[in-house]
């Protein structure tokens, strides 16, 4: 579409810009503060530099926070996003099933944080959780507050059911936009079910599946509220998440510098990835619209 | 003949695949089944017995909370900053969206990128900075402190979705209407609003999930007079002796304003997904 240049346009922007200042440079500034100074109470602070930052890259707490978060991202978009899409391409296109299965799967996504995490504990306790109890009389040796690898299993378990539904519900509203006209075509030239989705369903749900992806990615990036509900970071440290981390050394232990120079490392990888992404799709796009408007 | 052999083969491929969203849907519901069946038991029965559904059926733990002004003003504080934060999102971003999608300005791609940030930014990272920004303004333990609090998340969302609608509206629509003699603030409303009412809708579903759901900045920000539903019922897990049955009534709870939330939005929730970027 094209637009006009106009600059009085920024006065329709200015609340939002004021609005989000305030809930965002001013506590960013200050987090930017703590990160370069050290304090002995009372107030009074002095100029530290890049200390914080040095301890930072050396501490190993931090790198192994950091691992967690990554293997998590992947793990939960290597799950969700295949798995979404598949549910989305096997619901009917229209009829009152649809929005029956549309309304129940949507229902996770508005549940409170920590209750999705007080739903796994009275789900997967061992004392009085149903899978827990199954689980340990079938004879495994389950025990998530325990069992490293179990804790794991719980929480990726926890977070497919959490939020696989937003990537359904995404992947099927692309879907049902795809005029019948295209598969008619596709019919007729013999397509393959596999090819139809290659050729056709998968390219136009690619701007759905972008914010999906997005959205999984940063709130997998941030996560604190479920796992912190359901294990509490343990067993040990094996699953405190950057998050986790970052309020028990802010709020916990009141570490103000190192916790404010973790917060900026941390909020610099997400924007980082996220542009990238970004930029990678954009083009994508751009390179799409040229070929297509050779053709 | 021909018209029986091509229907029956899409049948035979419907009635296979048909099966994966039920086996979802079960697996979806197992866990809210077990909450659901906690709640209607006695702890004795939760920590006794391992029963599938309830033995001694009781309605005790909703009849604790529905007694206790502690649980009931959390869910009057909840739905209050969600609905004022759900409101000034969308009283701000509506026009903003309008600028973006109709608009080039000095720094418009910039600011964009830069309002998306905010979405991505941990919450952990600000809970500090918040705590010490709203008690130096006298704002905190407010239902406004946590809606604006909220906006940092929802506005750019809001704004994402609504430039998304707004740009599927051909612009001779504006024009129109100001050849027609319109002003702006009352073409805004009369016409372009209607336009975009499910992009509306869909704005205001998430920015009511996102408030609804979050829990370490309303925490954070309140002590008593505020106190979201959700933090009163963590407060109860750290309690001495976990009181399985009323954490499970509780979460129940919770779980109603979202499932009737879902059902007003019930015929939206295919299109108003995509954002209107379809």
């Amino acid at each position: 579409m094209n637009k006009t240049w106009n600059n009085k346009a920024w006065w329709m922007v200015v609340p939002v810009v004021l609005l989000v200042a305030f809930s965002a440079i001013i506590p960013l500034m200050t987090v930017v503060n703590y990160a370069f100074q050290d304090t002995f109470g009372n107030n009074e602070f002095y100029w530290v530099g890049i200390e914080w930052f040095e301890d930072l890259m050396e501490s190993d707490r931090f790198f192994d926070a950091l691992q967690r978060n990554i293997l998590f991202s992947c793990i939960i978009l290597a799950i969700e996003v295949p798995l979404g899409i598949m549910i989305a391409l096997s619901l009917p296109k229209s009829g009152w099933k649809v929005n029956v299965y549309l309304v129940l799967m949507a229902l996770p996504l508005l549940i409170p944080w920590n209750v999705v995490g007080t739903i796994w504990q009275v789900f997967s306790r061992t004392d009085i959780g149903l899978l827990g109890n199954t689980l340990v009389s079938l004879g495994f040796d389950y025990n998530y507050t325990r069992d490293v690898l179990d804790a794991w299993i719980t929480i990726v378990a926890m977070d497919v059911w959490h939020w696989t539904s937003l990537v359904v519900l995404l992947s099927y509203s692309g879907l049902v936009a795809i005029p019948e006209a295209y598969f008619q075509a596709a019919r007729i030239d013999g397509a393959s079910k596999w090819a139809t989705f290659r050729y056709i369903q998968l390219p136009k749900m690619r701007g759905v599946l972008t914010i999906a992806i997005l959205l999984r990615f940063m709130d997998s990036f941030k996560i604190y509220t479920e796992p912190m509900v359901l294990t509490g970071g343990g067993p040990g440290n094996s699953t405190t998440f950057m998050s986790i981390d970052l309020v028990k050394m802010a709020i916990g232990q009141f570490d103000l510098g190192p916790a404010a120079a973790m917060s900026l490392v941390y909020f610099m990888i997400i924007l980082l990835i996220c542009y990238a992404f970004f930029t990678v799709v954009t083009n994508m796009d751009k390179a799409e619209t040229k070929t297509g408007g050779a053709s | 003949m021909s018209q029986i052999g091509f229907s029956l083969k899409p049948k035979r491929a419907f009635a296979w695949s048909g099966l994966v969203p039920v086996v979802y849907i079960i697996f979806l519901m197992i866990p809210l089944y077990w909450l659901l069946n906690t709640s209607f038991k006695t702890n004795q029965e939760i920590l006794g017995a391992f029963t599938l559904w309830p033995k001694n059926f009781t309605w005790d733990n909703y009849l604790t909370i529905f007694t206790e002004p502690v649980w009931r003003a959390g869910y009057i504080n909840s739905i209050t900053y969600v609905v004022l934060n759900t409101l000034i999102s969308l009283v701000v971003a509506l026009p903003a969206a309008y600028a973006f999608s109709r608009y080039n300005f000095l720094g418009d791609k910039h600011l964009f990128f830069w309002l998306l940030t905010n979405r991505m930014a941990p919450s952990a990272v600000f809970v500090l900075p918040f705590f010490q920004l709203y008690s130096s303004v006298g704002l905190i333990d407010t239902h406004i402190a946590v809606a604006i609090a909220h906006t940092l998340f929802n506005l750019p969302l809001a704004v994402w979705i609504l430039e998304g609608f707004m740009s599927g509206i051909p612009r001779e629509v504006d024009e129109t209407a100001y050849i027609d003699g319109y002003s702006f603030p009352k073409f805004f409303v009369r016409i372009f609003m209607p336009l975009i009412k499910s992009g509306i809708g869909v704005a205001a579903f998430f920015c009511f999930m996102f408030s609804w759901v979050e829990l370490l900045i309303a925490r954070t920000l309140t002590i008593t007079e505020a106190k979201p539903i959700s933090a009163v019922l963590t407060r109860t897990v750290t309690g001495e002796g976990v009181d399985w049955g009323l954490i499970a009534a509780a979460g129940i709870l919770t779980i109603v304003p979202g499932a009737l939330v879902i059902y007003f939005v019930r015929n939206y929730i295919a299109k108003g997904f995509a954002l209107g970027r379809v």
